[in-house]
Parts: C-alpha cells; structure tokens; sequence
C-alpha cells in the first residue's frame, strides 16, 4: 500500500512538531524514520495510524485520502514501544483479537480463528506458548506477540514504534535480523520509528532523518550515509570528527598543509568544516603529499575496535581514529609518535556558524507527549 | 592477629545499614502493638464482649427485633443503590479523566474530592436545604408528591453523596499509570470503543475495582453523619443501623446497642479480611506498578 503524506503541519501548544512534512512511502518498503528525541518521528508514525491528528496537510493509502477514516478502520498494525499486550488475556487470544472483536458478519468461525493464530504464531516462532500469559514471556517473546497481534488482521501498513528500544542489546540485533526476514516474507509495507542509527542502517530499504519537525534527509542508507546533505545528517549518522579548514582552488588547507583535494565541488572558496568518521582515518606514509599531520596522544583497546586520540601538529584540536583489532596499522600507533592522516571519506560543509551546530550542541531537545511522559 | 576487619565488626553488631540496634527495634514494635491493642483491638473486643454480656439470647433478641431488622433492611437497601450507583460513576469518571482531554478536567477532579473534604453533617445538610420543608426544589417534590428528606430517598442521596470517591480514587491512579497504550492497540486492532472498555480496560482494573467497592460498600453501611441529618431517626421507618445503635444507647440499653454494633463490626471485619486477601493475591497490580 502506497502512503503519501503532503504538507503536514502539527502543533502542540506553542511547540512545532511537524513543519510541512512530504513523504511518500512505496508499496512493500521498509522505511526507517530516524531522529533524536523531539524531531518529531514518533508524532509523524502517530498521524499516519490516526492515532492523532494533522493540523494541516493531508494522509493518503493508495490514493485516498484517510482525514476521515478513524484509527480503527484504517487497517493499520501498530507496534508500541512497551507491546500494549493484554495481559490478562493468553498469547493465542491476544492475537486472535483483533479477528474476534470483527462484527459478526465478517468474524470467522472460530476453529478457523484459532488456525489464524496459530499460524501467525508459527510466523513469529512461538509455537507451544500460545497458552502462556505476557508476563510469562522475555520481552523479546512479548514483541513478537505484539508483532503477530497486529499481523493477524492483515494490516495494509505496519507501524512500529521504537520497536526493540526496552529490549536489551543482544536481543535487539537478534529480532533486527529476524524483522527484516519477516519483511521479506510479509512483504508489508512498514515504517519504524527508532533513535538508533545503527538499527535504522541496518533494517531499512531507506532512511528518513527528521530535525526539528522537518526531514533533514531521506534516501537509501548508501545515500544518507555517503553523501549526506547537511552537518546535522552526517553527525547523526555516527560518530564524527569535525575539523577546520580553508578551501582554495580545490585544495581543502590546514595550517598551511593540504590535507585533501576535491574533484570537483561548487562550493566556493573559503573557510570550511571537514567532517571525516573516526573508521574513515588511516595512516599513510610520511612523504606522502595530501595527509594531516598528527601526534599520537592515546591508544585505547576495546575488544574489536581500537580507537586512537589523536592531536594536530600545529592545531589545539583532537581527533578520533578508530582501525579493526587486527588491522596492519595498528602497530604504528604507538602514543608520541608522529604520523600523517590519509582521509578516506569525508563530506566538506561551508562554515556557516548555524550550520557548523552538531546534535550534541543542539539545545536539550523538546519533549512532547508521550514522550514527556515517558521521560 | 589482632587486626579485625571493619567491615566485619559492622556486619556483626548491626546486621545491614538500614537495621538499628535490638532493642531499638523491640522498644518500637512493643510500642506500636501497644497502641494498636489500646485503641483498636480492645475497643473490637469489648463491642463483642458488651454484646453478649447478658447472654446469647438477649443477643438474639436484640438483632430479631422489629425496629433493628428494619434497621438491618434499610442499611442493605441503601449500601444496595448507593454501591452500584458509585460503581457506575466511578469507573465512568476514572474513565472520562485518565482515557480523555478535556477543559474542565482539574475542576471534575478537585470535584470528586469533595465528598472527603466536607465533613458529613454538611453533606446532610445540603440535601435539607435542597429537598426540606422550606428548600428551593420543595415546590417540585409537592407538586409530584415525593418525600426525599426523612425518608428513604435522603438517605440513599446522602450515602451516594458520601461515597461518591471510593472507586473513582481507587481507579484513576492505577489508570493514569497504565496510560492509553492498551486501549489504543485495541482500536487499531478494530475494535470499538465498548469492545475496547469491556475487554481491555475494564479487566485491567478489575482488582482495584473490586477493592474500591469493598471499601465504598464498607463506608456505606457505616456511614452516620449525613444520614442522620437526613433520616429524622423515625424507628423502624428511617433508622440505619449506626442510627438504630445510637437510639438504643442514648436509651441505656447497652447490650442491645452493642449487638446492633457487634453486626457492623463483624462487616468491618470481613471488608478487612477481604481486602487483606485481595492484597496478597493481587498486590502487584493493586500497587499500580504492573506494567507491560
């Protein structure tokens, strides 16, 4: 089901939730709508459900418009961050609700309702505790109840709201994988909500950023996460290394040295931000004639993962170089050595005192609704 | 050798950090029990003991009288409408208030407060004045001929007025905190709003709301302030039980006052023990901290 959302404008008292949001979401994706607490992501998934509602601008399924469709017609499977189950209802009659509570003419017999959920509970692979209570269950088992509740009555969309955030790490990556498999299976169109990136990148077809109400950036993950298009998109993304410099004639200068050349760019002269992930630094030769010179000042391990702190000849500014455990590098990273930085990947952002804000600068963010009441 | 472990003398004398000396702890549970016992316990005994003072057959007697079975009776038909009447408005007002936006909502909050605020007596005396020889709805009850002061009317009107914040109290934390999530998911399963409340919402709260009507039908039957201002005390007609035990002490007789009371102790008893076992059995969701 195709869903397209047109100039959403919401308000809640005298805090912009949502400014003139566009999006359309093809039939069959899984779409991530990523942001920070208060960008406005989960009211956007809330307005789609109609589980509340736009001031301005218009929510459509496959062509027609739901302004006055309620929440409980528009066939919509919504996932809550804390499941929402019954709890005092077992597994098998929580997933059967939603076929038991159809009026009469369209319920199915019941024998035919139990097979549903039995089904449905094969799909979410929790065969055999259809008789259990939730508060029974792992909280990874609750959200796949949660999630084959809302399969059950064959939704047009699926809406999880920061599906696995009260999940604890390892249970997240296990259902991430297994989401991703059931959507392959489905083939319902989905739209999650999370704060995670990582979670977002690694499940979605395509990611939407969200700041500030507006969208920052939608696209597939390569395109957000190679070619992002403002400083907040790439800072969000993962972790960052911002670092000053001057453009001139291609070349991108610091303290004299150039660090990199652009092939080709339309920015024009002048002083500039390079911003460059830690994972994206590597050491390079000495003489090599594009690099960064740095002193080595820190060198922690971290199981897979060693991150170096790195300071600037010449600059009062310390930089994050993360290299894999077994990398060749590794050896020459030795704290008080000398060596030049070779940039692998970097995005170059015209140094404009608003645009140099990264999230973590951003004032402490909005709260509202549920989320205030979460807090 | 002579080095002692701190930690080890500090574990030994005081157990843990929270725990105080020994006999700091049996000096305050003696204290306690004491108090308990003086104020409580024995005043249960002694309503029990005065009871049976003359016999089990005065007892009897006293219970089997005319004027204490109308007294009985009245009691019964009161707690009978007022309880479900506050079952209704209470779980529809807890509902209205926790599910729902609206302006107005701290009035209707502060609102149902009142009944705990205002002493008893007043209560009584507001439906006087309302529905008495000289109230303003007086020219209305004439013209359709219906008695509500010293009569059975009054008395319910002031037990309802009494009672009105038992469930709604009881109901509206424990639904605060389950918030909407529940009935949501509900909605966009399909259901409609009755499905959803009979359902969801209302087994979500089934034990805080037994629990309420304990203690709504507990007040009820005891309740003596209001209904005395309204009831006029006419025997065997107005009288409720706590009336019926004033009459009959003020009249000196005591063994048969305390029989009377001896009933709405034993009633008080089993509300306790009622609430105590729905407690055990239901504490976690009664303690609003059950959540999924």
């Amino acid at each position: 089901m195709e869903i397209s959302l047109s100039n959403i404008n919401k308000q809640f008292g005298s805090f912009r939730a949502l400014h003139n949001v566009d999006l359309t979401i093809k039939s069959g994706e899984l779409i991530a709508l990523l942001g920070p607490s208060g960008s406005g992501k989960t009211t956007l998934l809330r307005i789609i459900a109609g589980l509340e509602h736009a001031d301005t601008g218009a929510v459509s399924f496959g062509g027609v418009d739901m302004a006055d469709t309620p929440l409980r017609e528009r066939q919509i499977g919504f996932v809550f961050q804390h499941y929402a189950l019954f709890k005092h209802m077992t597994v098998r009659d929580n997933v059967s609700f939603g076929l038991s509570v159809r009026p009469r003419k369209k319920r199915p017999t019941n024998p035919e309702i139990r097979r549903r959920a039995n089904e449905l509970l094969e799909l979410v692979q929790l065969v055999g505790l259809g008789d259990r209570y939730p508060h029974q269950l792992s909280g990874g088992q609750r959200q796949r109840v949660a999630l084959a509740r809302a399969l059950a009555i064959e939704p047009r969309v699926l809406l999880l709201d920061e599906p696995f955030g009260a999940l604890d790490a390892k249970v997240r990556k296990e259902l991430r994988q297994w989401l991703r498999e059931l959507h392959y299976k489905t083939g319902v169109t989905t739209i999650f909500v999370t704060h995670d990136q990582e979670e977002a990148l690694e499940l979605a077809d395509r990611v939407v950023i969200m700041s500030q109400g507006a969208i920052a950036q939608a696209g597939t993950v390569d395109q957000v996460y190679e070619h992002p298009a403002s400083p907040l998109v790439f800072d969000f993304l993962g972790n960052t290394n911002i670092i000053p410099a001057t453009l001139a004639g291609g070349g991108l200068q610091v303290g004299g040295e150039i660090v990199a050349r652009l092939a080709d760019t339309t920015l024009t002269d002048g002083p500039v931000d390079i911003y460059v992930r830690p994972g994206d630094l590597r050491a390079t030769s000495r003489h090599q004639a594009e690099g960064l010179m740095v002193q080595i000042r820190n060198v922690h391990r971290t199981g897979p993962v060693v991150r170096v702190i790195a300071g600037v000849v010449d600059a009062d500014l310390d930089l994050t170089v993360e290299l894999p455990h077994l990398h060749h590098d590794v050896t020459q990273f030795q704290v008080g050595v000398n060596l030049r930085l070779r940039l692998l990947l970097f995005s170059v952002f015209p140094r404009v005192q608003a645009a140099t804000q990264s999230v973590a600068r951003v004032k402490a963010p909005v709260l509202i609704g549920r989320e205030r009441a979460r807090a | 050798m002579s080095t002692v472990n701190p930690a080890v003398i500090a574990r030994g004398a005081l157990g843990s950090a929270t725990t105080e000396a020994p006999w700091v702890r049996y000096m305050l549970v003696a204290l306690a029990l004491t108090f308990l016992a003086a104020f409580l316990l024995l005043p249960l005994v002694s309503v029990f003991t005065e009871a049976l003072r003359n016999g089990l057959g005065t007892y009897v007697e006293a219970l089997t009288d005319a004027d204490a079975l109308a007294a009985i009776k009245l009691t019964l038909i009161a707690s009978a409408i007022a309880v479900p009447a506050n079952l209704v408005f209470g779980v529809a007002a807890a509902w209205a208030i926790t599910k729902f936006e609206f302006r107005g909502k701290t009035f209707l909050t502060t609102l149902i407060d009142l009944p705990f605020s205002v002493s008893p007596v007043v209560a009584g005396l507001v439906y006087v004045l309302m529905f008495g020889a000289s109230g303003w709805a007086r020219p209305l009850l004439d013209t359709t001929n219906i008695q509500i002061i010293f009569a059975v009317p009054g008395i319910v009107l002031a037990t309802i007025f009494v009672t009105f914040p038992f469930v709604a109290r009881e109901l509206i934390p424990l639904m605060q905190e389950q918030g909407t999530d529940d009935e949501q998911a509900a909605l966009s399963l399909g259901a409609n709003g009755w499905q959803t409340f009979w359902h969801v919402t209302l087994p979500n709260v089934r034990w805080a709301l037994l629990y309420g009507v304990l203690l709504c039908n507990a007040r009820a039957m005891g309740e003596f302030g209001a209904v005395s201002v309204v009831s006029g005390h006419i025997r065997g007609k107005t009288n409720t039980m706590p009336l019926h035990v004033e009459i009959l002490y003020n009249e000196y007789n005591f063994a048969a006052a305390f029989a009377v009371a001896s009933l709405l102790a034993g009633l008080a008893l089993l509300t306790l023990g009622l609430k105590s076992l729905l407690e055990t059995r239901y504490g976690s969701e009664l303690a609003r901290r059950q959540k999924h």
